[in-house]
């Protein structure tokens, strides 16, 4: 789960990591009153979207005068922001952040997660502040700096400072390499007690006098974790997510959205990977993910083709069930049931494989139903594709996320 | 012969009063698995289809030296399971339970460093030598007693591979499954060095996914370390970056943990990559020569 940038910041802040002073604001009048109580020399006004690549897109204002900040609100509330990382479609803002300004005399990067290799957290550093991490690590890694943290003990002062010297915080300013150290403890206890699955600081700035402040945060959480924390629930901003994913959630399935044409209905979160690839492979393009889960029951089906079909962009339906201890005439039932509760406006291939595969397939067969049946998997995905013609659409945008 | 499970396997069911422990606990003896013990504190005494349930995997392992633990236990229990098992002598723990929090699981890892037990998932299917034990909750029909060994990120596309093996007359020796969760317990690299020394298997197939580097992990060993045949898919290659595929870790994040970065690593090492998954098992038959 991802949160904004105001959330992140108040956890920083809860855990003694400085960040700049700060409100989250809805409206003009809002932002008038917080800009007076703020009295600042500089004002921030940024557009708190679930998307990295705001100023660029206009996301983010800067101005000296106090008098403009309600008028910057008014520019930037409901205005759609279009970045690298939100899609075509861009991500409407409805709430802003407007904080003091900071004088900057050096931005470095920082990070924490978790290595998959080891299993050990690991914080992530550059003195390349400001940039993408990814472009940092693609164009100059030796200017990354690891450092793994042993989850036996947890973050050491020495940790620190290998973090501290490798950055070179002694020839750039070495008044802030003990507030490093102790700023990096805090940001380490946020991960753990939280269970964060990334906290990044980019940039964290050496100000003009000499102060570390996070400028810019992003928290993101581990969703299993999610039920150990309710003030982080409480966090979660529903605006920023798909509908159709929402309402996936609620009746248990696992459905992500794509911009193919071709819905896709399996059990099993691996063979629905591999569902989505072999339509593209059959020419045509997945409309989304969705996992059905072990069961794939009559219920989880009829859920399935709701949220299916309201998609615009589907143009027919692909169930793909391996029936394992689920036998498959239990889950051509499912099918039939479902199908005949929801209208289904669109073509659709069914391909049962696995327990009791022979008589599922019979059942659908002699169900009346306008239906496809197949047992290959190969074959159901050319089925498919063929019924729908082979038009692609549009290369798939890099969706969600920060 | 064959890897990590056989006949002579005891098992202890971790969570067996529950609904998915005892339901699997029954079709894991069915099979012909030695399911010996159950464990659920406060349950001592109680039978669930004959087996004998205690309070403590210690108390089961003291009674009826069990030496195999699969686990059914929720989420937020489920690393107290592994860690309680891995203290009572058990040597290897196959942990079914999806969802388990990624810090839960750092901590266990760290723990289970250097001891001599081997954890396998979790979020897995379990593992299964064919005709001799199956412990996990994979369909034990549809395998058949071959010579392909099988290691997996995933569950039913797992089923899927090992269906057309089997259709094809090849059939399997071990399949493991090692889970879709970001940390845990085995890797490929641990897994392949079993089959290359098994003298039964004569191909391996290896299925992976979007998410992290264990694929390239994979490769770098099977260039120097392995010399049977490998046939492998990776599934996700219309996956989008920044977002969850339904598993934990199977999310491409930072341009990293791409299918087909991972496709190419495995060309590189000289593994049979298949683009389509229809035809893992074909594939298989080609490496072999049959």
């Amino acid at each position: 789960m991802n949160v904004h940038e105001f959330q992140a910041k108040s956890l920083f802040a809860q855990f003694g990591v400085s960040v700049p002073k700060g409100k989250e604001v809805k409206t003009p009048l809002q932002a008038e009153k917080w800009a007076r109580e703020l009295n600042s020399p500089v004002f921030v006004v940024k557009a708190q979207i679930h998307a990295g690549g705001r100023g660029k897109a206009g996301g983010v204002k800067i101005t000296k005068n106090q008098a403009d900040v309600p008028g910057l609100v008014k520019e930037l509330i409901g205005k759609t922001l279009v970045t690298h990382q939100t899609g075509p479609k861009g991500r409407k803002v409805r709430r802003l952040l407007i904080e003091e300004g900071a004088g900057i005399a050096k931005e470095l990067y920082l990070s924490l997660l978790v290595d998959r290799d080891t299993g050990w957290p690991v914080v992530i550093a550059s003195t390349e502040g400001g940039m993408e991490i990814e472009e940092v690590a693609a164009h100059t890694p030796e200017k990354i700096i690891k450092e793994l943290i042993d989850p036996a003990v947890g973050f050491q002062s020495y940790n620190g400072h290998n973090v501290a010297f490798a950055l070179g915080l002694n020839t750039i300013e070495p008044a802030v390499i003990n507030p490093f150290v102790q700023m990096l403890g805090n940001l380490y206890k946020l991960f753990m007690d939280k269970n964060a699955a990334m906290v990044e600081i980019n940039p964290l700035v050496i100000t003009t006098d000499k102060k570390l402040i996070a400028l810019d945060g992003k928290v993101s959480f581990d969703d299993n974790s999610l039920y150990k924390h309710p003030d982080v629930q409480a966090m979660r901003d529903l605006n920023e997510e798909e509908p159709l994913e929402i309402e996936a959630t609620a009746s248990n399935l696992n459905y992500v959205k794509l911009d193919g044409n071709i819905g896709c209905m399996v059990n099993g979160a691996g063979l629905a990977m591999a569902t989505m690839d072999v339509i593209k492979l059959a020419g045509s393009e997945p409309a989304n993910f969705l996992d059905v889960g072990g069961g794939a029951t009559k219920e989880t089906v009829a859920a399935g083709f709701r949220i299916l079909l309201k998609d615009k962009n589907v143009k027919g339906i692909f169930i793909n069930i391996f029936g394992g201890i689920v036998r498959c005439e239990r889950i051509a039932h499912g099918v039939i049931e479902a199908a005949k509760e929801v209208k289904i406006t669109v073509p659709l291939v069914v391909r049962l494989q696995g327990t009791n595969a022979k008589d599922g397939r019979k059942l659908l067969k002699d169900s009346g139903l306008k239906l496809e049946v197949a047992d290959d998997l190969w074959e159901a995905a050319q089925k498919i594709v063929g019924m729908t013609g082979k038009k692609r659409s549009k290369p798939a945008a890099a969706a969600g996320g920060h | 012969m064959s890897i990590l499970v056989n006949k002579n396997t005891r098992v202890v069911v971790q969570g067996i009063t529950g609904k998915e422990g005892s339901f699997h606990a029954t079709q894991c003896k069915a099979y012909g698995t030695q399911v010996v013990a159950g464990v659920t504190p406060g349950k001592a005494g109680q039978e669930v289809e004959g087996i004998p349930v205690f309070n403590t995997v210690r108390d089961a392992v003291k009674k009826t030296q069990c030496d195999t633990s699969l686990i059914f236990v929720p989420p937020p229990f489920a690393a107290d399971a592994i860690l309680e098992a891995a203290d009572a002598g058990v040597k290897l723990v196959i942990c079914i339970t999806e969802g388990i929090p990624v810090n839960d699981m750092v901590r266990v890892k760290r723990a289970l460093h250097g001891r001599p037990v081997r954890l396998i998932g979790p979020n897995c299917p379990g593992v299964i030598t064919v005709d001799e034990a199956k412990i996990g909750i994979m369909p034990g029909f549809i395998h058949k007693k071959g010579v392909v060994g099988v290691v997996s990120r995933s569950g039913t596309l797992t089923y899927e591979a090992v269906h057309q093996l089997s259709t094809l007359g090849l059939g399997e020796t071990t399949c493991v499954g090692i889970g879709g969760d970001p940390v845990n317990g085995t890797s490929f690299v641990d897994v392949l060095p079993l089959f290359e020394q098994d003298p039964e298997t004569k191909a391996i197939v290896m299925i992976g996914e979007i998410g992290g580097d264990a694929e390239e992990k994979a490769a770098e060993f099977i260039k120097k370390n392995i010399r049977k045949p490998v046939v492998s898919f990776i599934a996700g290659i219309t996956a989008p970056p920044g977002r969850r595929m339904g598993h934990a870790g199977a999310i491409i994040s930072g341009g990293k943990g791409t299918a087909s970065e991972k496709m190419k690593a495995l060309e590189a090492a000289g593994v049979r990559v298949c683009k389509n998954p229809a035809e893992i098992g074909v594939t298989v038959k080609a490496a072999l020569g049959r």
